[in-house]
């Protein structure tokens, strides 16, 4: 339906630029006055003003209109002032259902009656939606195509049509930033109002069941989030124990030793580790790292736990060698010539030019980077979705399982999602400050290299 | 000056003059030399080790795939003039009878004490494939027809010698009266191994053997037409804007900021933002790929507007400075002229970021992308699932065979992610221009 409308919309549109580029070319071929546009732009202006208009309007009544409907046809719903949230989540998922004809029993007779009034007004809805748009479409395409005239400048307003699509464009980045914040700062809002604010940040009990009935034993369940956040800190560490020493040895000889033939050939290679998606990797781990790291637990006589913070940190560490390899090569690369030319006329070799002066002039470029794959190393969710542990567990032992923030992000808002219980809301919490920690080491990040970087 | 005072040069008082070919300096020299080659033999290491997780990666991968390149099949000959079909109400036949008269038939000497073993050898679905290829062709009706359907997973298995036939009965998945009726079968030649089509046109299933990615192909192909449509125009928008037209002040810088940042915000976080902010407020239906794309498309918008500044970057002023002469307005100038030389830079780049946006999983999985699907999604607003989320339902999934698919739908997905590449290559080479 929605479709069709649009596609509609966009014929419309058509036949009314192609109308307006004739008649914009009647004009110059009479050759009566000067016209100032060219009749491309007249037809792009009557275009503008038939489509855009009516396909703003279809697209905020799109958003809107399916949650209305849902609202009026809920609150005509009896005894509807008696649900919880979720009763009534799931009183309208069997409307809804029933709407479509999907049913597997048969309904109740309120619900066959709201299901009824439900149809109605959805067909209500987009009867209306179609007069409206056609009537903002036939309203704009008379305008549009009436303005064609030889003093009319169709181009400037083109023009200012355009810049301000570019602005909106351009404010959209803002737009999904303050979408974030405001999204989970809501949500986290509505955890804090349910666990206290200190039990969060200091609790260090992270068990998010949820009682099922009120009068259960242990069924309160705890939201503390430290043990969530050691465990990030351990995998994350862990990863960066692989991939800091090997991503920056390969840089140093990729961009010191190696012929320029062989690092045509092995720097690509490189980069398609960074290109490999992150599922692919937590599947290599649970296949292959995880019994590996078992084996080697239990050679060693540790024992180690299946899903083994070792093995989504190596891998995930893996993953990131390209990443901190190319900043360190970067880095390596922007330091001046004459300091390494300086090194060399004083009698250093290859290796001492490298450690004493290249690393260290680079040293804040590759510092930045490695706070950078630390944050991404923080934020990777699939790897240790599929091979770490979901029990939170403050332990270093690198053989056992922790969790980490991503994880419990995922595993609490995998299956039944409803807004109105701790379990959903805490994974917003968790979401806020995994992005406001991302989001400093980012910035300090960026802050140390800008500031080191002025010296050369 | 030819005097140089060594701290470490034994022998070598201040003042003196440094005899380089003594034995302590040569040790010294040797000490310093031995260093710098350690040191390259790190680097050599890193390298190869690095390289060779690569290739052990890419080799497992293709190894565990491989098994599920060819696929069990059995040919089954179903007498349908007996069955007495209604032609008008083919849905109600019983066609579990049917196929079980059917697999009698093949191997008649099955006694009723083996039947269970028997029936079990056949996918669990076997009723609902003839089922569906009488009602696609109605022909058949009252003709004996035949049928290929395939193996249940653990003769699937036991075919490609994936387990051994000499441990013991109860470790594992076959038992012996299985693997004989199975022999019997090969022997009779109705058994065979073609390749795997299954796996690309088939839906999900919760039988491995009959599992497939024609849901996730089509869920991700919408997914990224999506992302593409919003991200593509709304990136080079942006890109154009802050490159050509935005005044330099607060306002532009705090864009500029947001942008790098937004680059770096985890995946994760999106899927967040589209769950309370496309599902929660906006009343979007979970797991479709219209709310997938638009998540991934926030994902991807940095990305684009990055690419296209820089590409926009490379056109030579004079390009722009000769346009604006000759009499062109500032948007002609652009859109005539810069646009269109920066174009290939733009889409090189753009493929490339879709390619990463493909295998996005995380925010897929908390817009409820990773539901249990068996049919393929017929548009934007039905529930569907993506390779990457199809990747990781099988790979949670306990049977055996999904090992095998799991890998094979690595496969697919890297192959996706090459030609995206190659494209992308292709294009760079093809039509980018160097200044």
């Amino acid at each position: 339906m929605f479709a069709t409308v649009l596609l509609l919309l966009a014929v419309a549109s058509f036949i009314v630029a192609a109308l307006s580029y004739f008649k914009a070319g009647r004009l110059t071929a009479q050759g009566r006055d000067k016209v100032h546009s060219r009749p491309v732009y007249h037809a792009l202006n009557a275009a503008i003003w038939t489509g855009i208009p009516a396909f703003m309007f279809l697209l905020v009544w799109g958003l809107v209109s399916g949650s209305i409907v849902d609202t009026v046809v809920m609150s005509q719903v009896p005894g509807i002032e008696a649900l919880s949230d979720a009763q009534r989540n799931l009183l309208m998922s069997e409307i809804s259902q029933t709407a479509e004809g999907r049913t597997f029993t048969a309904p109740r007779p309120g619900v066959i009656a709201a299901a009824e009034r439900l149809k109605e007004l959805q067909y209500i809805s987009q009867a209306a939606m179609v007069v409206v748009a056609a009537s903002i479409a036939v309203f704009g395409a008379f305008f549009g195509f009436r303005v064609v005239a030889s003093r009319f400048r169709a181009r400037h307003s083109v023009e200012r049509s355009v810049t301000w699509f570019m602005l909106l464009a351009s404010t959209i980045a803002v737009m999904t930033t303050v979408g974030i914040v405001v999204s989970l700062v809501y949500e986290a809002a509505a955890f804090f109002a349910l666990v206290p604010f200190w039990e969060f940040f200091f609790g260090l009990r992270w068990e998010p069941q949820i009682a099922i009935r009120a009068d259960q034993v242990a069924g309160q369940g705890a939201f503390g989030v430290i043990p969530v956040l050691f465990g990030t800190v351990v995998i994350a560490t862990l990863a960066m124990a692989v991939a800091v020493p090997i991503g920056v040895l390969s840089a140093i000889y990729l961009t010191e030793y190696a012929t320029p033939r062989f690092r045509s050939f092995a720097k690509p290679l490189l980069e398609i580790l960074a290109g490999i998606p992150t599922v692919v990797y937590g599947f290599f781990a649970v296949l292959t790292v995880a019994p590996l790291v078992r084996d080697l637990g239990v050679s060693l006589g540790i024992g180690a736990s299946p899903n083994s913070a070792l093995a989504a940190g190596a891998v995930m560490g893996i993953m990131i060698i390209p990443f901190v390899s190319s900043i360190s090569d970067d880095a390596l690369a922007a330091v001046p010539r004459s300091m390494r030319e300086g090194s060399y006329a004083l009698g250093a070799t290859r290796g001492e030019t490298i450690t004493k002066v290249l690393l260290t002039a680079a040293l804040p470029g590759i510092v930045g980077g490695v706070l950078l794959a630390f944050s991404k190393a923080i934020g990777e969710t699939m790897i240790v979705v599929m091979a770490a542990g979901l029990i939170a567990k403050m332990t270093l032992n690198p053989f056992d399982a922790v969790t980490t923030v991503t994880v419990q992000i995922v595993a609490l808002l995998t299956g039944d999602t409803e807004f109105d219980n701790p379990k959903t809301l805490a994974a917003f919490a968790l979401g806020l400050m995994l992005f406001l920690i991302t989001l400093g080491l980012n910035l300090i990040a960026l802050h140390t290299v800008r500031k080191y970087r002025e010296r050369y | 000056m030819t005097d140089i005072s060594l701290h470490q040069g034994a022998g070598a008082a201040p003042g003196d003059r440094v005899d380089w070919k003594s034995g302590t300096m040569a040790a010294r020299r040797k000490r310093r030399y031995g260093a710098d080659s350690r040191l390259r033999l790190f680097g050599m290491g890193a390298i190869a080790f690095a390289l060779g997780f690569l290739a052990i990666f890419l080799a497992t991968i293709v190894h565990t795939a491989s098994s599920a390149l060819t696929q069990t099949m059995i040919r089954v000959e179903i007498d349908l003039k007996e069955a007495n079909l209604d032609p008008n109400n083919l849905m109600e036949a019983d066609w579990r009878a049917i196929s079980r008269d059917a697999y009698r038939k093949l191997l008649p000497g099955v006694g009723r004490s083996e039947e269970k073993d028997y029936f079990s050898l056949f996918t669990n679905n076997g009723q609902f494939l003839i089922r569906d290829a009488v009602i696609r062709n109605p022909a058949m009706i009252g003709q004996t027809v035949t049928v290929v359907i395939p193996m249940s997973d653990p003769l699937d298995q036991l075919a490609k010698g994936l387990f051994d036939r000499a441990l013991p009965e109860d470790q594992r998945r076959v038992n012996d009266i299985q693997i004989d009726l199975y022999d019997q079968l090969v022997a009779k030649g109705v058994v065979s191994h073609p390749f795997n089509w299954g796996l690309l046109f088939n839906n999900d299933s919760r039988f491995p053997e009959l599992a497939g990615l024609a849901g996730g192909l089509v869920g991700t192909f919408y997914v990224v037409f999506v992302c593409f449509i919003l991200s593509f125009p709304l990136g080079i928008g942006a890109a154009i804007y802050l490159e050509e037209f935005a005044p330099k002040n607060r306002w532009t810088d705090l864009i500029e900021i947001n942008i790098n940042n937004l680059a770096a915000v985890p995946s994760v976080v999106f899927g967040l933002l589209g769950l309370a902010v496309f599902i929660g407020w906006f009343g979007l239906p979970r797991s479709v790929p219209l709310v997938g794309g638009m998540v991934i498309a926030l994902i991807n918008l940095p990305t684009i507007i990055i690419v296209t500044r820089a590409a926009l970057k490379q056109v030579p002023s004079s390009i722009r400075e000769a346009a604006l002469g000759v009499g062109a307005s500032k948007h002609e100038a652009i859109f005539h002229h810069m646009l269109p030389l920066a174009m290939p830079t733009i889409l090189t780049g753009t493929i490339i970021s879709l390619a990463q946006a493909i295998g996005e999983t995380a925010p897929l999985l908390l817009i409820g992308m990773n539901a249990f699907i068996t049919s393929a999604p017929g548009g934007m607003l039905d529930a569907a699932t993506t390779l990457p989320t199809q990747i990781y339902i099988w790979a949670d999934s306990p049977e055996r065979g999904f090992v095998a698919r799991t890998s094979a739908a690595i496969m697919v997905l890297l192959v996706c992610l090459m030609l995206m590449n190659a494209i992308a290559i292709f294009l760079r080479q093809r039509f980018e221009r160097r200044w």
